[in-house]
């Protein structure tokens, strides 16, 4: 192996630890926004994919990545923006899944995302979900949602009216 | 892209993507004076969430006003060294937030304008736009389901919080008409392919109003638009006296420290 010029299984090794700067319970690679890492001669070049278009994390997230390659002796980085596709929680991977879970994030729900179309169901709007959140405490699926937002753009509050306890939902977008 | 670029006056097409920057821009701005001031902690938190959105996608839309323009300005210098004659944004989005009800009658008029918009713009001849709007749409999907959902609940909810969202309703429905009027940058561009005409969204608004106000008990005020008069306005630079106050508020850090960065 060239030691100036790591192999890319070792770099998604390394990227695989760096922990997401607000839910460092997961890291970058299981909150799929990685999309490629290539050589460029001398230089790494790392796509990354926004989360929300306004998530302050987005600058932490590119300096983190810099910053652990670096550490790991990684001259030349460059980090590039890849607004397409869109990312999506479907790229959430399993494990980390089942890390939010056990932090106390319930994991999204893949294809409930809404798509803007509200005709036809209007009516089932007002004040409920029809979502079924599991709680990450208990299990239990007697929960309500608080409010469609939380403390970072891609999380819904919500309570478990059998444990009585708030959590969070990473939902689905 | 250099065949979209082609297609359309650099300067015609800049001007256009300064009026979804600015619409984003300056409503997040107004939703962001909510943050710490929300009736309920989750409301603030949605507000300030949704405030973030807006801003967000704003730096993608004046990013690349700035790099269609190709004068050497950033997203930053555009949103914070102009002045109120060189916005673009609806006159809607600068009105005051005035009561919960009117903030979110405001938000749920300009969401149902805003998904139509975006989905229309996902399938732009320049692939730049295309992707913002695919982007954005995702997030003014959650937006529209929020607004949407809060005027049924308030406007079919108690005597009083009915009343105030028929105010707010009749207060800023007049404001919409700005949306839909095409004039020579909206014909430019979707002659081009990059856009469409503001004209061919109103269907599907109409029907998102109709169906959203039937459920939530109000009236609908008819077409009736400020001063009678349906296009002209802050598309065109024609703010009213709330964007200089927004304006300066905004725009006090970089005006008065000049290059200031943290």
């Amino acid at each position: 192996m060239d030691a100036a010029r790591p192999e890319l299984t070792q770099v998604w090794d390394w990227l695989s630890q760096v922990p997401d700067p607000e839910i460092p319970v997961i890291s970058l690679t299981d909150l799929g926004i990685v999309r490629d890492v290539e050589w460029q001669a001398d230089t790494l070049v790392v796509t990354v994919t926004p989360t929300y278009s306004g998530c302050p994390a987005t600058t932490v997230i590119n300096l983190d990545i810099a910053a652990a390659l670096h550490a790991r002796g990684v001259e030349k980085v460059r980090l590039e923006r890849r607004l397409s596709p869109p990312w999506t929680t479907d790229w959430l991977t399993a494990e980390g899944r089942e890390k939010l879970r056990a932090y106390g994030i319930a994991p999204p729900i893949d294809g409930t995302a809404p798509d803007g179309r509200l005709a036809g169901r209007i009516s089932r709007l007002a004040g409920t979900s029809n979502l079924v959140i599991a709680c990450p405490r208990c299990g239990s699926t007697h929960t309500e949602r608080l409010s469609q937002a939380g403390s970072t753009p891609c999380k819904a509050s919500w309570r478990c009216k059998d444990c009585l306890e708030p959590f969070d939902y990473f939902k689905c977008i | 892209m250099s065949g979209a670029l082609e297609a359309v006056d650099r300067a015609v097409f800049a001007e256009w993507l300064q009026r979804i920057g600015d619409n984003v821009l300056i409503l997040g701005h107004r939703v962001s004076e909510w943050c710490g001031h929300g009736p309920a902690l989750e409301e603030d938190i949605a507000l300030s969430n949704q405030a973030l959105d807006l801003i967000g996608q704003c730096q993608l839309w004046l990013g690349l006003a700035a790099e269609v323009e190709g004068k050497g300005r950033t997203a930053d210098a555009l949103a914070f060294l102009r002045d109120a004659g060189a916005f673009r944004n609806l006159l809607l989005v600068e009105r005051p937030n005035g009561d919960f009800g009117q903030t979110l009658m405001r938000q749920f008029l300009f969401d149902a304008f805003h998904i139509e918009l975006l989905r229309a713009l996902k399938a732009s001849s320049d692939p730049r736009v295309a992707e913002i709007a695919a982007k954005a749409e995702k997030e003014v999907a959650y937006h529209l389901e929020r607004s949407a959902d809060l005027v049924v609940r308030l406007g079919d909810g108690t005597t009083e919080s009915h009343a105030r969202m028929q105010k707010a309703l009749d207060l800023l429905f007049p404001y919409t008409g700005e949306m839909f009027a095409d004039d020579a940058t909206d014909r430019a561009m979707a002659e081009a392919g990059i856009a469409v005409l503001p004209s061919s969204l109103k269907a599907g608004w109409d029907r998102t109003i109709a169906d959203v106000l039937a459920e939530a008990t109000l009236t609908h005020p008819g077409e009736v638009w400020q001063h009678g008069v349906k296009g002209t306005g802050g598309k065109t630079g024609v703010h009213s006296e709330y964007l200089g106050f927004i304006l300066a508020e905004m725009q006090f850090l970089q005006r008065a420290y000049p290059g200031a960065s943290w």
